[in-house]
Formats: C-alpha cells, sequence, structure tokens
C-alpha cells in the first residue's frame, strides 16, 4: 500500500527534474531534487510504493529520461494520469516504471489518501475511500514490454527488437 | 497512399503500413547529445554487453547542451562520453546545435527515419523526413540495434495562408497555432503544414514550425519537400533521396492559420499556449533578453534582430545573450556584421550551442527576474531560479524588446 501525491495538468519534465540538477546518471541525485520546484517536500517526503496521480499531459516537455529515473528513485511505484505525454510515457516504459491512464481515479482522489494496485489487470483501489477503479488497458507492444520489466530485458526475453 | 508518415513507413517497409499499427523499423541515423548520451551508454551497455554501435557512420553525438563545459560535473560527463564514442570510432560534433548540425551536415534527407534523444528532434521534418525525439533507452536500443518501434500515429494538417504582414514573423505563426492546437492537442500525433505560407517558406522558416510540434505534444512534424528543399540540399548532401510526399491523406484534423490576420505574439509563463497579443503585455520590465536555439537562432533570424539593433545600444537595465544555433550561422553571421551588431549594443555572443535555453551555464536568471527569449519554452525554472519568468517572442520583438527594456512591439521599429 501507498500513499497518493497528487498533481496538475501539464506537469513537465523540467519541473519533474530541472536542467540544472540532471547533469548526472547518479539516481539517488536525481531523486534528492524530483519535483523539488512544485512539492519542496516530496523528495524528503515520499516512501517506496506511494503513488503520483496527475491530470492531463503528465512529463510534457524535454525527453529527458532523467524524469522517470528520478520518480522511480523516489520510490514512487506507478504514475497515474489522465493522460501522458508521448515521451515520457515511453521512456517510463522502457526502464520499468509503471504508468497507467485512468480519468476517473483522478477525479477520486486526494493528497495523502492510501492507495493499492493490481498492476497485472490494471485495477486501482483507493483504500481510504474504498473506490476501485480500472485503467485504460495498454497497447499489445507495451503490454509486452512491461511485462518484460522495460525494454532491454524484453529484447533480451526475445533475442531481438520485433 | 496516406499521410508522408504513413507514406515514408511504407516505402521504409515495402508494404502498405496504416496509422494505428505497431511496427519496427530500421532507422536510417541516431542521435544524442551531451546530456542524454550517459544514460544512452548505459542503456547501450545494458543490452550489448560491450559490443558495437550498428553503424558508427550514421550513429551521432553532437556536445551542445553544455559547451564548453561549466562544472566538473559536465565535464566528467563529456569526458565519459567522448571515451565512449572514441571506443565505437563515433564522430562527435562540437559546432551547435544538434537540430542545427544534423541537417547542415547532410544527414537529413527527405524521406528518411530519425530518432534522436532530444524532444526537439522534430526539428528535420522541415526536410520530409520523420524525425522523433526518444528518451535515453530508445536511443541506447537504436545505438545497439539500427532499430526503433513506432505506434503509427494519425495526423493533424496545419494548414498555412495569407501572407505575413509587417512586424509578424514565422514565430508569432507558431505560437497561434499552439495557441488553437493547445499544449498537448498533438499529442502521440504526426503534424503536417500545408498551404501556400508554408510553401513560401525558407527551409530555416519550416525548421521553425516544425521545432514548434513538440509544444503541441507533436510525434512529428513534417513538411513534404519541394524546390526550396532541393535547392537547400544541394551541396550538402550527393547522395539520391526519394521526394515522398503525402497521397490522398486522411488528416484527423484540418487547423486552418491565416498569417495575414496575425500580429505580433507573446507566449507567456508557464506554457507555450499562453499566448496574447505583444500589447497586452508592454509595460512588462525585462532583465534579459535571450537570441538563439534552435527554434530561432539561425542566419535569418539574427538578420531580423540585426537590422533593428544597428548602430543603438541595449537598454541599460536590460542585458542580452546571443547564441547563433551553428558554427556555420556563427561564420555567416560574423561576416555579414550581425555580431558585431550585436557585440556593439553592447549584447554578449556565446558558443554555437543551446546557450542559456536549459539554465545549465551562462546567463541564468536570479529569482523574480523576467527574461524574453526566441526559445521554444518558458517553463518554470528552466532557465535559472524557479520565481523567474520566461516569456517568448520573435526575433524582432526580441530585439525591439532589448532596445527598450519592456516588451516592446516590433512594429514601433520598422
Amino acid at each position: 500500500m501507498g500513499r497518493i501525491w497528487m498533481l496538475g495538468d501539464n506537469v513537465n519534465t523540467d519541473v519533474i527534474i530541472p536542467g540544472r540538477y540532471n547533469v548526472t546518471t547518479d539516481r539517488t541525485q536525481l531523486a534528492r531534487y524530483c519535483l523539488c520546484e512544485v512539492l519542496p517536500e516530496f523528495a524528503q517526503q515520499v516512501r517506496v510504493g506511494d503513488v503520483v496521480i496527475a491530470g492531463h499531459n503528465f512529463g510534457c516537455g524535454s525527453s529527458r529520461e532523467h524524469a522517470p529515473a528520478a520518480l522511480q528513485a523516489c520510490g514512487v511505484q506507478v504514475v497515474i494520469a489522465r493522460s501522458f505525454a508521448r515521451i515520457f510515457y515511453r521512456n517510463a516504459v522502457n526502464i520499468g516504471l509503471p504508468v497507467l491512464v485512468c480519468e476517473e481515479v483522478v477525479a477520486a482522489s486526494a493528497d495523502g489518501q492510501d492507495i493499492e494496485l493490481d498492476l497485472a489487470i490494471g485495477v486501482i483501489h483507493n483504500v481510504t475511500t474504498g473506490q476501485a477503479f480500472q485503467a485504460e488497458p495498454l497497447n499489445p507492444f507495451v503490454a509486452r514490454i512491461v511485462a518484460a520489466g522495460g525494454i532491454i530485458e524484453y529484447i533480451r526475453q526475445e533475442g531481438a527488437l520485433r | 497512399m496516406g499521410t508522408l508518415t504513413e507514406v515514408i513507413f511504407s516505402h521504409k517497409l515495402g508494404r502498405a503500413v496504416a496509422q494505428g499499427e505497431t511496427v519496427v523499423v530500421d532507422v536510417d541515423r541516431v542521435m544524442s547529445h551531451d546530456t542524454t548520451t550517459p544514460l544512452a551508454i548505459q542503456a547501450f551497455r545494458k543490452l550489448t554487453n560491450g559490443g558495437r554501435v550498428f553503424d558508427s557512420q550514421r550513429s551521432h553525438i553532437v556536445f551542445d547542451h553544455i559547451v564548453p563545459a561549466a562544472t566538473i560535473a559536465a565535464a566528467t560527463l563529456h569526458r565519459d562520453v567522448r571515451a565512449f564514442a572514441q571506443e565505437q570510432d563515433i564522430g562527435i560534433l562540437q559546432e551547435g546545435i544538434c537540430h542545427q548540425v544534423m541537417p547542415e551536415r547532410g544527414y537529413v534527407t527527405p524521406g528518411d527515419i530519425i530518432v534522436g534523444a532530444d524532444s526537439h528532434t522534430c526539428t528535420y521534418g522541415a526536410l520530409g523526413a520523420f524525425a522523433t525525439g526518444m528518451g535515453s533507452t530508445d536511443i541506447g536500443v537504436a545505438y545497439a540495434t539500427g532499430r526503433a518501434w513506432f505506434l503509427i500515429p494519425p495526423t493533424i494538417n496545419i494548414h498555412m495562408t495569407g501572407r505575413l504582414p509587417s512586424g509578424v514573423y514565422t514565430k508569432d505563426v507558431t505560437f497561434e497555432m499552439v495557441r488553437k492546437v493547445g499544449v498537448d492537442g498533438a499529442n502521440y500525433r504526426a503534424i503536417e503544414y500545408t498551404g501556400e505560407l508554408v510553401e513560401q517558406m525558407s527551409v530555416s522558416e519550416r525548421f521553425t514550425i516544425c521545432n514548434m510540434a513538440i509544444e503541441m505534444g507533436g510525434k512529428a512534424g513534417l513538411v513534404a519537400p519541394d524546390a526550396t528543399t532541393r535547392a537547400w540540399l544541394r551541396g550538402r548532401i550527393d547522395r539520391e533521396y526519394p521526394m515522398l510526399a503525402p497521397s490522398d491523406p486522411h488528416y484527423e484534423r484540418v487547423v486552418e492559420i491565416d498569417a495575414s490576420e496575425l500580429s505580433p505574439l507573446i507566449a507567456c509563463p508557464p506554457d507555450v499556449n499562453n499566448v496574447v497579443p505583444v500589447e497586452e503585455v508592454e509595460q512588462v520590465k525585462i532583465d534579459q533578453v535571450f537570441l538563439g536555439t534552435c527554434t530561432n537562432g539561425r542566419l535569418d533570424d539574427l538578420a531580423i534582430a540585426a537590422n533593428i539593433m544597428r548602430g543603438k545600444t541595449l537598454h541599460p537595465q536590460t542585458r542580452m545573450v546571443v547564441v547563433p544555433a551553428s558554427r556555420e550561422v556563427y561564420l555567416e553571421a560574423m561576416r555579414l556584421g550581425y555580431l558585431e551588431t550585436f557585440i556593439q549594443a553592447g549584447a554578449s555572443v556565446g558558443t554555437p550551442g543551446c546557450g542559456p535555453c536549459i539554465g545549465r551555464h551562462y546567463g541564468v536568471l536570479a529569482p523574480g527576474e523576467r527574461a524574453l527569449t526566441t526559445m521554444n519554452r518558458n517553463f518554470t525554472g528552466r532557465m535559472g531560479d524557479p520565481t523567474a519568468e520566461i516569456y517568448l517572442g520573435s526575433p524582432a520583438t526580441a530585439a525591439a524588446t532589448a532596445l527598450s527594456g519592456r516588451i516592446t512591439d516590433p512594429r514601433n521599429f520598422l
């Protein structure tokens, strides 16, 4: 079980990890400054298994993979949004950070509520309110990458990108 | 048959491909820059375990985001990337912004499929290529395999007509299109630009409109190649290329823009669709003007600004940074006297590259400061302190603002 962190629409990758802090491949460094512009307490208080819930177009802007990597390094279990910007979505899937699209859960959630997920079937359970939600199904190709745990693992299993 | 995107993928795969299909294709070129290459190397090594890139001649690493290195951390990343490039026999290009250098070097031709670890890779669509930004792991995989997977996107047609009124430039047209489409209106979609205005645009202007595709969430922005494209490519490449064009395309949506109705526009912080006529923000005091970037750092952009600034000096409370998009642009701007104009006016002229656009080295903003720039993004904290604000405008508006110290209608200087 994790806690919910709510964010709004159009959260861009500059906000998720500012350019002045992504001159590194060290994921602990990235985690330290994750969302520092909009939620200065986030990096300190986030716990492994917590869930970020956002509005439309999450992860827009720069292609920096440091953004999903920073969220992952913070221990974020999954990001749920009304919609994702394309590059962020690919990057998250590629590195094995689960991302779900679900309109209803965004409207029915609040900061600090408890949440549980069954990622295999896309079921989201808001423990605090007792409500359950079904996320949108994944594109079949994306689902195979997610099942493998990322694109590197997918290619290793398949023997090639195909 | 189909949109230019469908035609390019069909040509590449040798069969009819339609939107909605997921395909894996051999890409023509793979690109990454100094900030995104380190994570791409990690993915590449994980996958290949000491292997080689698919083709060192079609793998390109450009140093542009922090050049010359501003900190020990940046220098260390550069050092590690240089070692990788040497090991893999990849030539590092350090002569400007990746999206300017790749086309200048002749690495982009009509019909190509190109992936780059930078969101503005969509810029290359100006030459009729399908080019899209991806993250480092996708690019590491592409370096290793020469392949990438794509969901063939639906296409939005942005149809541009009319003539640009005096004082209104291609950048203003892009603000109007982002205002109309929204910052995610083209998410997961390709954009094809058509219409008499696009046909009359220089390749540089086409780079500007294709560059801004990502600011609507676009996967790619494309202009079908024509005589203007051919003329620009002459002398840059000597190989044959297919002049692929859309054929009876099905567009999801058509957005009409009549340039003759436009006035100079400003995109106010913190989103690019926060667009207002320049008159509405004319009293906003500006601490720094920045002219440059992959959107507006080319020779014609510098010419527009230099023509306004010739013989004049910056407002005493305003500073200005000018960064030519590439060495080629820099040398030509020097030869034509533009750089001298900027320097005489009191501006700093920087090394070709991304410059202050990403707040990693020179030209950063202090708390509460305001910048007017020719960039593509006005996001919170992008150029420095998160309380600093970024307004976006055309090169002409940037020049007029640098002289007045407040956001200024460039028509006052024409």
